[in-house]
């Protein structure tokens, strides 16, 4: 599997570290409701086809991406700057 | 010459090598399992499950049942294909499965009880009934299975592991592949060929067809030759391609073989694939088919042909399709002739007629082979009409399976074509095609023309005596005697397959499951469509109904030293030193690995154990004056205007107020709420940190704070980076550390009063910047200072040489360790990723803003009362705490309530002492309750104490 970084190309996986799940909203720091905690940080579904992952380029330029990948295929469809989507 | 050796390869160098204990003449490189059949020898082993005779059934990669060991001076290797082992001066191989040989074995008796090994036999014999049964046959059936016997010893073969990019990989160098290489060799770009064979040709070594009007062979050289003019080609013979993986990444093995390097791991990143990778002759399944002497026509085709060795001289062969008759045609000119063809067909193509009419064969058409006779050679063939011929030798060709491995390892399914009798390949969704004989194209001419196909371009090839594609659709022969094997490596006979089918297994993945048909290290390459085709007649449905299965990789074995490259002991990963190494090591330090670092353990004085290097350091610590290196604690600089909250952010504790040079100690949590790192974290200006964190952290703690920054808080400006190579550090402890840092150090005042607890400031040693900061690990008055890492050993130095008339004392992990149990500070074994703050002892650095983990570390489950909590542990007199030893009590021995984080002897307290996490342990201190550790039958009465040891109030370092 390859990846395009935004800032440094096409480069191998191994350079990435994958980092979870993108679709799952973090709730506020200031949050206090712990069943909201509980999900952000417990709870993932396990989707078929295309999905949103955080992967670190650890061994490149260190930012987080947004990658969109198919889960049965490993296509990826999308590598995008996070740029607060995570909130 | 032999009777069996044609002739001697051309400038081969004959060589001696041993076979079960008996020396043989071979030539250089030619493969074991031809100079075997060279001298006569065609019982190579036993099978896995009954034990029966087995010889060499083919001449390539996909032999099921020649597998041999092979012993090295420093090992041995099982499960090595005698049809590919390239002989070499002094090799020894040996038979496996059998004892206490392979003439007479007395696993064979398993032979007989065929009947009772069915399929499922396991299952049925010991599932439902009480697990007793398995219990006690296990280590028997254990013993008895099991193919070849693993080394014990470590490899030390060499391997590499290498990444190669190109523009064309074109795996398969037959007739197919070369000519997809010859188109692609002129469009400039970069082109491997690859194949699995130590000669590239394939099926154009030794044949007598012509392409173009040369001879297959001088085509061959011609084109090999034209190929290696390209400065864009590369050509790797030995070299397999066994995974294809996303992306266009496949996996190879080189075998080199030599002595500086036995294989090469190469991961391919090809921008498009051909795969030309052929097809492998069928068995057919039929009574005794598996008797040492039966051998598919390709083999033998290869021993004489390319080896010039004639695997029997009494020579009958039995077939469905034509391709034996080019064999056949190719065996005569080279010198072995066939005298009887069993073909199942009615009648025979013009192509077969004429070789028949040539080589003056015997023909029975319309017969079938029903069962061999022999048992460790075969002797005679009977035929279905009861016919009975002699014979030595019997070839065999049941038609060809396209090898579409590695298509199928991407998940494309294979589709099925009735009149090839084959699975072709699927629709790809990866960017290769599939040419040649693994596209169904088998005549020489087709196989020229898609190679060039792949490339776009039309092409024609003329060629002479192509073989025609015709053949009968039969798969087996009824058995009226005998065992007829499908899966000869796995031994499944036929009747498995019947029996799956009557049991309700008639799926292939069940079948295959239930039958373990195709999961031996040959992945069935040659038994994998008869069995489809055996059960799709069992169920009475077309093939293409009955499914497939998926391969996985790797095509062929691949040995972990392979897989692993030079990655292993201490190249698995970098090694880090410090600045200071050199000097560690003159000094007599015992080294560690913690992590990637090597550490000094204790430094050694003449005649003493570990235990009394760390009791003398941690004691001169205490006394007078020590120093350490802690270089190797992670450093991470943050930076930015919003630096102060994004720490207090990230910390427990509160951090907005701290002071520029002031230090302070900050506990991080997970977002689960548990502890996740600690350390002290300097304000060198007032938008710029030095954090530190434990050594074993620092990569987490980096990324961490780059996904909070990044994902979490884009909107802080803050930077952070990683400086942990640029500082080198020391920590100097003890009452005497002020004296001597004074003495080295100008620019800073050291007096308590100008340079108090937790602060920082710079200041040089003659001309080393340096950060000095009042910190304490041991309890002492102590400093770390710390300076730019190139500078590291003579900052060392000087520390030394000031510290000399204190008697100043370096010291390693363990005393380092000692220290900090002493004074209850808790480290890597605490901060094992289960515990909480108040756990911890740290409830005190739980702020009142918001922080990291700090909703959940208020859930139920880490509030619960009866978690585990920090406490000390003080032994009886003299005796040593084993670190992991359980915590029970007096009343109930068999319920642990906690376990042993780490332990020391304390110089201080003169006992040995451990740190403890037990549940409600706040609440037992006073009581004793026993450590112990079953796995070495040790139990022993300790007290719970307070965690901190030695000075609970601190007052030590505050002077
Ligand atoms: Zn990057």
């Amino acid at each position: 599997m390859k990846i395009e970084c935004p800032f440094c190309g096409k480069r191998d996986h191994s350079e990435f570290t994958y980092k979870g799940d993108a679709t799952v909203a973090r709730p506020d720091h200031s949050e206090q409701d712990l069943d909201r905690w509980n999900d952000y940080v417990f709870q993932r579904t396990n989707p078929k086809g295309a999905h949103k992952e955080y992967w670190h380029h650890t061994n490149g330029c260190r930012k987080f991406l947004i990658v969109e990948r198919d889960t049965i295929s490993h296509k990826i469809n999308s590598v995008t700057l996070v740029q607060g989507g995570g909130k | 010459m032999t009777r069996f050796r044609i002739q001697s390869p051309k400038g081969a160098k004959q060589i001696h090598f041993t076979f079960n204990g008996k020396s043989y003449q071979g030539f250089e490189g030619e493969p074991l399992a031809a100079a075997l059949l060279a001298n006569g020898v065609h019982l190579i082993g036993r099978s896995f499950k009954f034990h029966r005779p087995r010889g060499i059934y083919s001449a390539g990669s996909a032999e099921p049942n020649a597998l041999v060991t092979v012993l090295h001076p420093d090992g041995r290797e099982p499960n090595t294909l005698a049809t590919t082992l390239e002989i070499y001066e002094g090799l020894e191989a040996v038979s496996q499965n059998c004892w206490p040989s392979v003439e007479t074995d007395f696993g064979a008796v398993n032979s007989l009880l065929s009947p009772l090994f069915v399929a499922g036999f396991y299952y049925k014999t010991f599932m439902g009934k009480s697990n007793k049964h398995w219990m006690f046959f296990e280590k028997y059936i254990r013993k008895a299975a099991g193919m070849g016997e693993a080394s014990v010893e470590a490899d030390k073969s060499v391997y590499e592991k290498t990444n190669t990019f190109c523009d064309y990989l074109i795996v398969g160098a037959g007739p197919a592949g070369i000519s997809a290489a010859l188109e692609a060799a002129q469009t400039g770009k970069r082109v491997v060929l690859a194949d699995e064979q130590d000669a590239l040709g394939a099926s154009l070594i030794g044949t007598n067809q012509t392409i173009d009007g040369l001879l297959a062979g001088a085509w061959l050289a011609q084109q090999l030759a034209t190929l290696k003019t390209y400065p864009n080609v590369t050509l790797l013979p030995r070299t397999t391609i066994y995974g294809y993986y996303d992306d266009n990444t496949l996996g190879a093995v080189e075998r080199v073989n030599t002595k500086a390097l036995r294989e090469r791991h190469i991961i391919f990143h090809a921008d498009k694939v051909i795969l030309a990778t052929g097809a492998i002759e069928r068995p057919i399944v039929f009574g005794n088919n598996d008797r040492p002497g039966v051998m598919l026509a390709s083999g033998f085709g290869t021993y004489v042909k390319r080896h010039h060795v004639r695997p029997g001289t009494n020579v009958i062969a039995f077939t469905n399709n034509d391709s034996i008759y080019q064999q056949i045609d190719d065996a005569y000119e080279a010198g072995a002739t066939v005298h009887t063809v069993v073909d199942m067909r009615e009648s025979l193509s013009d192509y077969a007629q004429e070789i028949v009419t040539k080589t003056g064969i015997n023909v029975q058409l319309g017969k079938a082979v029903s069962h061999v006779l022999g048992s460790k050679k075969i002797r005679a063939v009977q035929l279905d009409d009861g016919t009975k011929l002699s014979c030595d030798l019997l070839i065999v060709s049941g038609g060809w399976t396209p090898t579409i491995n590695l298509q199928s390892q991407q998940g494309d399914k294979p589709i099925y074509d009735d009149s090839l009798c084959a699975f072709l390949p699927g629709l790809p969704h990866q960017d290769y095609l599939s040419v040649g004989a693994c596209n169904g194209q088998f005549g020489l001419a087709d196989c020229l023309k898609s190679g060039a196909r792949a490339l776009g371009q039309d092409r024609t090839y003329t060629v002479e005596r192509d073989a025609p594609w015709d053949i009968l659709p039969v798969w087996e022969v009824p058995v009226t005697k005998g065992i007829s094997f499908v899966d000869f490596q796995h031994d499944v006979k036929a009747s498995d397959i019947s029996l799956a089918k009557r049991e309700g297994f008639i799926s292939v993945e069940h079948l295959k499951r239930y039958t373990t048909l195709g999961m031996a290290n040959d992945q069935g390459k040659t038994s994998n469509l008869n069995a489809l085709a055996l059960m799709a007649k069992e169920r009475q449905k077309p093939i293409t109904e009955v499914g497939t299965t998926r391969f996985r990789p790797p095509y062929t074995p691949v040995a972990i030293g392979t897989l692993s490259g030079g990655k292993y002991g201490d190249h698995f990963r970098p090694t880090r030193y410090t600045s200071m190494h050199e000097w560690h090591i003159n000094h007599g330090a015992e080294m560690i690995n913690t992590g990637a670092w090597v550490r000094p353990r204790v430094y050694k004085q003449p005649g003493e154990t570990v235990t009394d290097a760390y009791i003398r350091e941690a004691a001169s610590v205490r006394n007078s004056v020590g120093m350490v290196d802690v270089t190797t604690l992670g450093k991470i600089e943050v930076v930015g205007p919003d630096a102060p909250e994004f720490l207090n952010r990230v910390y427990t504790n509160a951090w907005l107020k701290l002071p520029v040079g002031k230090a302070r100690y900050g506990v991080m949590l997970r977002d689960d709420g548990l502890v996740f790192d600690d350390g002290t974290t300097w304000r060198l200006e007032e938008n710029r940190f030095l954090m530190t964190t434990t050594t074993a952290n620092a990569a987490n703690v980096l990324t961490h704070l780059e996904y909070l920054l990044d994902v979490v808080w884009p909107g802080l400006k803050v930077k952070v980076i990683s400086v942990t190579d640029q500082w080198a550090g020391v920590a100097v402890a003890g009452p005497n550390s002020r004296a001597t840092i004074a003495k080295t150090v100008s620019g800073v005042d050291m007096s308590h009063e100008a340079f108090p607890f937790m602060a920082v400031m710079d200041g040089f040693m003659d001309t080393i910047p340096v950060k000095i900061a009042r910190l304490s690990f041991s309890g002492e008055l102590a400093y770390e200072v710390w300076c730019p890492s190139h500078y590291g050993l003579a900052m060392w130095e000087k520390l030394f040489d000031a510290g000399k008339e204190f008697n100043l004392t370096p010291y390693g992990t363990e005393a380092l360790g000692t220290l900090r149990i002493e004074k209850g500070h808790v480290s890597g074994p605490e901060l094992d990723g289960r515990t909480s703050l108040d756990d911890l002892g740290l409830s005190w650095a739980f702020g009142k803003k918001d922080f990291v983990g700090k909703p959940l570390s208020q859930r139920e489950g880490l509030m619960a009362s009866d978690r585990a909590k920090l406490v000390g542990l003080m032994s009886k007199p003299g005796q040593a705490i084993r670190p992991g030893s359980q915590i029970v009590t007096q009343d109930n021995q068999t319920r642990s309530i906690g376990h042993v984080t780490s332990t020391t002897y304390s110089p201080a307290l003169q006992n040995y002492i451990a740190l403890a996490l037990i549940q409600n342990g706040r609440d037992k201190i006073g009581d004793t309750v026993i450590a112990t550790y079953p796995l070495k039958n040790e139990q022993q009465d300790v007290e719970i104490v307070h965690p901190h040891f030695f000075d609970p109030d601190g007052s030590r370092m505050h002077v």
